[in-house]
């Protein structure tokens, strides 16, 4: 359990970029996190990744405050971040230092081959494609197991093919040890494809609008009609929040799920 | 290896500083490299062009009697000139001389501008003390410093070897502190998730992050030693390819110098094909056009 309490955070330079965000997220959840540039989506996803600390607030994991980063939590960033220095097989066990030689290569390799790589270990990361190396990131960030994996904008630098790759993959990925899942994502796709539920975030301070719940069976079958009607709730709300309009009744669109 | 880019980089070396301060060395020159490197053995011949056809020229010209060739002695006498010294051995007297300065001097300066730069670089405090001291140091000539010197540690070995490090010592110096100071702070956030502490940080991704640069840093110090070794040795040497040199001009002897002046081309570069070499294997990672250089 992911516990989020009075979160705001303000920068140095004045902005008030979250605002008094309270949640719970249940373990093993997708939760995926939707909203315009500057809504604090991203600045939510580093104070949850310790990476950041809160003006206010706190975030607790099963009870215990996040005040940096934590083993039981991983995270994807929107670049591979990549060690260039390092071959494929050594990125991905950057985070199982700790381990033994060969166990830390089996966990490496076991990890690769999860995001389907198996094979490329040997490689440096300048002769990945795009997609390969952000999959390498994701197998980094879940090689050490964690409880809880943040990934903020993983592939939105990605085509939209290779993207529909990656979102089967991570899909795949969390059936093995179903771990606690935040995706910051701008693509609303992304979002009904992964997660449990969807929250759309305002900006100035950042705050949940609104929250969606979204009870579709995996495989997602993005031309079905009950998925078209998700998604076009979830743009409509987007959209009022741009524009600066309250969405819809607020308490209305968070019981969410029965309209269809 | 290319070898049309070797003959590129006694050029460079000498460049370096200006290129330093430009604060984007690496990937500037590198394109370059990897430019004019591309051609490969065709590229060799095309540059190779130039020097022969001049050479040859000048060796026609004296033969057929159209020059004198006192003063602009032929390739051939040059050559002649270069294996008598090496016959009789005093080369390699005159060659080990100067190496030894250079290795000495560069030792000397490469760990202080190394130390100097990684402390400026990893501390702020330190680098508002140091940084701009050392900074006005740099805008002085360093052959300014040559009386001084003579004076502090005479005229032998001691005051040569200090203004070569002196030389060595600021691009070390500013290339060790540029890189830290450039290195990602996405990729050092790779570290905190990862909650590497200090010592981790500094050898898990600090040292490889710094290491291409570091290695640029010490190519043009080592080209800039080959430099300072030669005002050294104008200022009251007894051996040293400087040496030849002077002897060569007292002496009338234009085939001499020039002699010494092809020595120091062979040297320099051997010295940094060396450096090139023995550093190659660590930054066998690199994603840039030079990774064969």
């Amino acid at each position: 359990m992911l516990r989020i309490d009075g979160l705001s955070k303000t920068y140095a330079n004045g902005t008030h970029a979250l605002g008094q965000v309270s949640l719970d997220l249940p373990a093993g959840a997708v939760t995926a996190v939707v909203g315009g540039s500057g809504c604090g989506k991203s600045t939510m996803l580093r104070l949850l990744a310790g990476l950041d600390r809160p003006t206010s607030g706190e975030i607790l994991l099963d009870g215990s405050p996040v005040e940096g980063p934590r083993p039981e939590i991983g995270v994807v960033f929107q670049e591979p971040r990549l060690l260039p220095w390092l071959t494929v097989e050594a990125n991905a066990a950057f985070g199982l230092a700790h381990l033994p030689k060969a166990e830390r290569e089996a966990r490496a390799g076991d990890a690769l081959a999860h995001v389907g790589l198996a094979g490329y270990g040997g490689r440096w990361p300048r002769e990945l494609s795009g997609g390969q190396a952000q999959r390498v990131a994701i197998a980094r960030a879940l090689a050490p197991e964690p409880s809880v994996v943040l990934l903020d904008e993983p592939f939105s630098a990605l085509d939209a093919f290779t993207r529909a790759g990656l979102h089967e993959h991570l899909r795949a990925l969390w059936t093995r040890t179903r771990p606690t899942m935040v995706l910051v994502t701008h693509d609303i796709d992304e979002a009904i494809v992964l997660a449990d539920s969807v929250l759309v975030m305002r900006p100035r301070p950042g705050r949940i609008a609104a929250t969606f719940d979204v009870r579709l069976a995996h495989p997602r079958d993005r031309l079905s009609p009950a998925y078209e009607s998700v998604k076009r709730k979830l743009m409509l709300a987007l959209d009022r929040t741009m524009r600066g309009e309250p969405v819809g009744d607020d308490r209305g669109v968070e019981a969410p799920g029965l309209w269809w | 290896m290319s070898a049309s880019a070797d003959l590129l980089t006694p050029a460079l070396g000498g460049g370096g500083v200006v290129e330093e301060r430009a604060g984007s060395t690496r990937p500037a020159r590198v394109r370059r490299l990897a430019a004019t490197a591309l051609p490969g053995g065709r590229g060799l011949a095309l540059g190779l062009l130039l020097p022969l056809a001049l050479a040859f020229t000048w060796e026609g010209a004296v033969r057929l009697g159209l020059a004198e060739g006192r003063l602009m002695p032929p390739p051939s006498r040059v050559g002649a000139t270069l294996l008598d010294l090496a016959r009789s051995g005093d080369l390699a007297v005159h060659a080990l001389a100067t190496l030894g300065r250079v290795l000495a001097g560069f030792a000397l300066g490469a760990v202080a501008g190394t130390l100097f730069g990684a402390l400026s670089g990893a501390l702020a405090p330190a680098r508002r003390l140091l940084d701009p001291t050392l900074q006005a140091l740099r805008a002085i000539p360093s052959i300014a410093w040559v009386p001084l010197f003579i004076l502090w540690l005479g005229i032998f070995e001691a005051s040569k070897v200090a203004l070569i490090a002196v030389g060595v010592f600021f691009p070390v110096y500013l290339g060790t502190l540029g890189a830290i100071l450039a290195i990602d702070r996405k990729v050092l956030e790779v570290g905190r998730v990862f909650r590497l502490d200090g010592l981790a940080t500094a050898r898990r991704i600090l040292l490889p992050a710094i290491l291409p640069a570091w290695i640029v840093s010490l190519r043009s110090g080592l080209g800039l030693g080959f430099m300072f070794v030669v005002a050294a040795e104008f200022m009251g040497a007894s051996e040293g390819l400087g040496y030849l040199l002077v002897d060569g001009q007292q002496l009338g002897r234009p085939d001499q110098i020039m002699a010494a002046i092809l020595a120091f081309a062979l040297l320099g570069k051997a010295a940094d094909a060396l450096l090139v070499a023995l550093t190659a294997p660590f930054l066998r990672w690199q994603d840039t056009g030079a990774s064969g250089l």
